[in-house]
């Protein structure tokens, strides 16, 4: 199909489906997690939709309250250990990455493609555990729930441990790549955001990860062996679990977001045509809600048992970590402030992700003050809350990346007004569903029952529809990228004129990445010197000619 | 692929991603300690359990930790610190290119610690003989104080968990024999061995921690 040297790329060079599945190319696995995590992303919609469908009446529709549970738990566990928390590292990350730094790989390839095998393999066990007998405790495994349950608990935490070292090896593989192969010359300050957005999700990655590791064995242990560490029977503590499951699972929202902030600094400076304003202030940022990300765990755990001067603290430690989120808002609305704003498809999403990560991340503020956590505690409010964070910040931002860096990826186009139409599709869907759920909450619906009082008949029906919306926005979306594949129009080189290092490589690149060596000449978001030179070049042609 | 012409110069263990041994090196180590912190907070977790646990019930676990042998404890942790010493001495001789003295300090490292999975195996065995077993299983009676068999659930999780890290670190100095055997290192290039050696050091560094929280308790 490819005659002539330069259509040789990484997609058709080498050949045949051994060179993918034995494959060390950075871009390769990246693309093979992109496809996983459709499947999976596609499953845990799937489920979602049936949670919807089940709550648009207060009676049994279709299923009954054990069947829900199972349902509710596993759309949880598929979304967030198979699908969000891998997404923008793993998939784009991965693709991304190396060529920003103008390198020709992760620093180990290897143990990159074991990461993706080990991927696929802790997601059959989760697979498997849907098959045989669906968990039912929710997708926090909360003990005693889970070590009484009689569902297949242990094959699907197994499941989660086993991705977890996934996890950690992309986490180390992205470290030692930012901090050792980075282009001659290229400092730290001069790195594109993104690329700071995956340090900050790596070194959780590395940090928490082995703590949820290690509290799964002993939740295997205590299931299997009875050692009892949990059960209070036996002079064990089930809260000790919920403190070491959150040292793992408030971090880990961070190492969902970081990346997904890190695409919108990209999409915004590159779309505003302007330099990026406050970049060391959004670098450092990353790096602080990392860190303070470490030390909010407890504010899971308002209302289990927790001294109140823990928890005082722990609400202190959640606001503080507001302030660096606030940051980066501020700096990116500073950034389109009198910028050449160009409203295309990746642009509409990083609009879409400002709107409604705002509206999590507040309202996450006041599930941070401990008054307010303890009436709104597992209502439906928690529930809006954090899918306006992960839905309406992460899936906005990896939409955003998708469409952006789709040319680089494949060399052609999708259809920009379909796509348009799909993000508009996705937000209003987005918003009937998940507003809905914070008036829901605040009026005292629980989260996690299949059942509920008739005066909540009419919103739950709201946000049913509203799902189904969103849906539709979804399957608009997988249409017309699945026709770009085959029918879309070639793209340039460089469609949206970024300055970043892996636009100056071919579309789509070689194996290689890059096919001459990449060099810097200018910062990643200098688009005032870069047009400036341009001006100046035009006034010499000028005076010459004159 | 093409471009592999243009690193022909390269030397043989030398990825075509990276443009000098140093920086291949270097990478390989940032991402090993990098390795190794998630294994400290992996255990970072059973130290947790442990100073809830003990701060719970200071005395049960004070006259649990009696029915610990020092003796055959005190004989592991100096035969894991030797190993220490003969690892690092293996990896010193193969930086003077004497590649017989590496395998025979390996394999003595590789004694080490069949020796300490031994004494741990009669250690284990005596415990299961007494029924001082963790959670449900545990049926001695020797112990005073309420719920004795939280001790052993946690002695039994740590050092279960360390041994798996000595099991897993005995392959890794197995294949270290083999690639030294089979002249994959030079004074030049030792990459690997180096590496096992800094596992080597932290298993034998959580053993030097876990030694006195559970035999020594005063």
């Amino acid at each position: 199909m490819y005659d002539n040297e330069s259509e040789r790329n990484y997609l058709n060079t080498p050949r045949g489906w051994k060179s993918w599945l034995f494959t060390l190319d950075h871009k390769r696995i990246g693309l093979m997690y992109l496809i996983a995590m459709a499947a999976a992303f596609l499953l845990g919609g799937i489920l979602a939709t049936l949670v919807r469908l089940e709550l648009l009446t207060p009676g049994r529709d279709i299923m009954g309250a054990e069947t829900y549970n199972q349902i509710f738990t596993l759309h949880g566990a598929v979304m967030i250990f198979l699908f969000i928390i891998p997404s923008i590292p793993a998939a784009l990350g991965n693709f991304i990455l190396p060529q920003m730094l103008g390198a020709k790989d992760v620093a180990f390839p290897r143990l990159n493609l074991a990461s993706w095998y080990i991927y696929v393999l802790g997601s059959l066990f989760a697979v498997y555990s849907i098959w045989t007998s669906a968990i039912d405790t929710g997708w926090t495994f909360y003990t005693p729930y889970s070590t009484d349950s009689t569902k297949s608990v242990i094959s699907m935490t197994l499941g989660v441990f086993i991705l977890g070292f996934s996890s950690i090896f992309t986490g180390m593989n992205f470290i030692v790549t930012i901090h050792k192969l980075r282009l001659p010359g290229q400092k730290w300050f001069e790195l594109p955001l993104f690329v700071w957005g995956l340090y900050a999700t790596a070194i959780i990655q590395v940090l928490a990860t082995p703590v949820l590791s290690i509290t799964l064995v002993l939740l295997i242990i205590e299931k299997a062996g009875g050692v009892g560490i949990f059960d209070p029977a036996m002079g064990g503590d089930p809260v000790l679990f919920q403190h070491f499951f959150w040292f793992y699972s408030h971090p880990a929202v961070y190492i969902m977001i970081l990346p997904g902030m890190g695409i919108i600094s990209e999409v915004i400076s590159v779309f505003s045509r302007k330099k990026i304003f406050g970049y060391k202030a959004i670098a450092f940022s990353s790096i602080a809600i990392a860190f303070i990300g470490f030390l909010v765990w407890g504010h899971h755990m308002f209302v289990s048992t927790q001294s109140s001067l823990a928890a005082v603290i722990f609400s202190f430690l959640t606001f503080m970590n507001a302030i660096p989120s606030g940051v980066k808002i501020f700096n990116w609305m500073a950034t389109m402030y009198k910028g050449h704003i160009k409203l295309e498809t990746p642009m509409l999403y990083a609009f879409s992700f400002l709107f409604l990560f705002t509206i999590g991340g507040l309202t996450g503020i006041f599930l941070g003050v401990i008054a307010t956590d303890i009436h709104l505690h597992d209502t439906y409010f928690v529930v809006a809350h954090f899918h306006y964070v992960m839905v309406g910040g992460t899936v906005m931002a990896f939409l955003a990346g998708i469409h952006y860096w789709w040319p680089k990826m494949f060399g052609k186009m999708y259809n920009e007004f379909w796509a348009r139409i799909a993000c508009l599709i996705i937000f209003i869907g987005f918003n009937f569903t998940f507003f809905t759920q914070f008036i829901l909450g605040t009026k005292g619906m629980p989260r996690r029952y299949y059942t509920y009082l008739d005066q909540y008949q009419p919103l739950h029906a709201f946000s049913s529809v509203g799902s189904w919306i969103l849906g539709l926005g979804f399957i608009i979306m997988a249409v017309y990228l699945i026709h770009s594949l085959f029918k879309g129009e070639k793209a340039g080189r460089n469609p949206w004129g970024a300055l970043t290092l892996e636009w100056t490589s071919p579309i789509p690149p070689p194996p290689e990445n890059f096919d001459k060596d990449p060099v810097l000449n200018h910062g990643p978001y200098d688009y005032d010197k870069v047009v400036m030179e341009r001006d100046i070049d035009k006034v010499k042609m000028g005076s010459v000619s004159r | 692929m093409s471009h592999a012409d243009s690193h022909a110069a390269h030397p043989k263990h030398l990825a075509h991603h990276f443009s000098d041994s140093v920086q291949q090196a270097e990478s390989a180590k940032l991402g090993m300690w990098i390795f190794l912190l998630t294994e400290i907070l992996l255990f970072g977790g059973l130290f947790c359990a442990y100073a809830v646990f003990r701060a719970w019930n200071h005395e049960m676990f004070y006259s649990a930790h009696k029915f610990l042998d020092v003796t055959l404890g005190s004989i592991n942790t100096v035969v894991l610190i030797t190993s220490s010493v003969t690892m690092a001495l293996s990896i010193h001789a193969m930086q003077l290119g004497k590649k017989k003295q590496t395998l025979i300090l390996l394999a003595v490292t590789l004694l080490l610690a069949a020796i300490f999975l031994v004494v741990k195996y009669f250690e284990y065995s005596h415990k299961f003989h007494l029924g001082q077993l963790p959670g449900k299983y545990y049926t001695f009676t020797g112990v005073p104080g309420d719920n004795p068999h939280i001790f052993f659930s946690v002695y039994f999780a740590m050092t279960g968990l360390h041994g798996l890290h000595v099991l897993g670190g005995m392959g890794a100095i197995i294949w270290m024999m083999v690639r030294t055997a089979k002249n994959s290192f030079s004074p030049e290039y030792y990459t690997p061995l180096e590496l096992t050696g800094l596992y080597w050091h932290l298993v034998d560094l959580i053993w030097i921690f876990l030694f006195p929280l559970l035999y020594l308790i005063g």
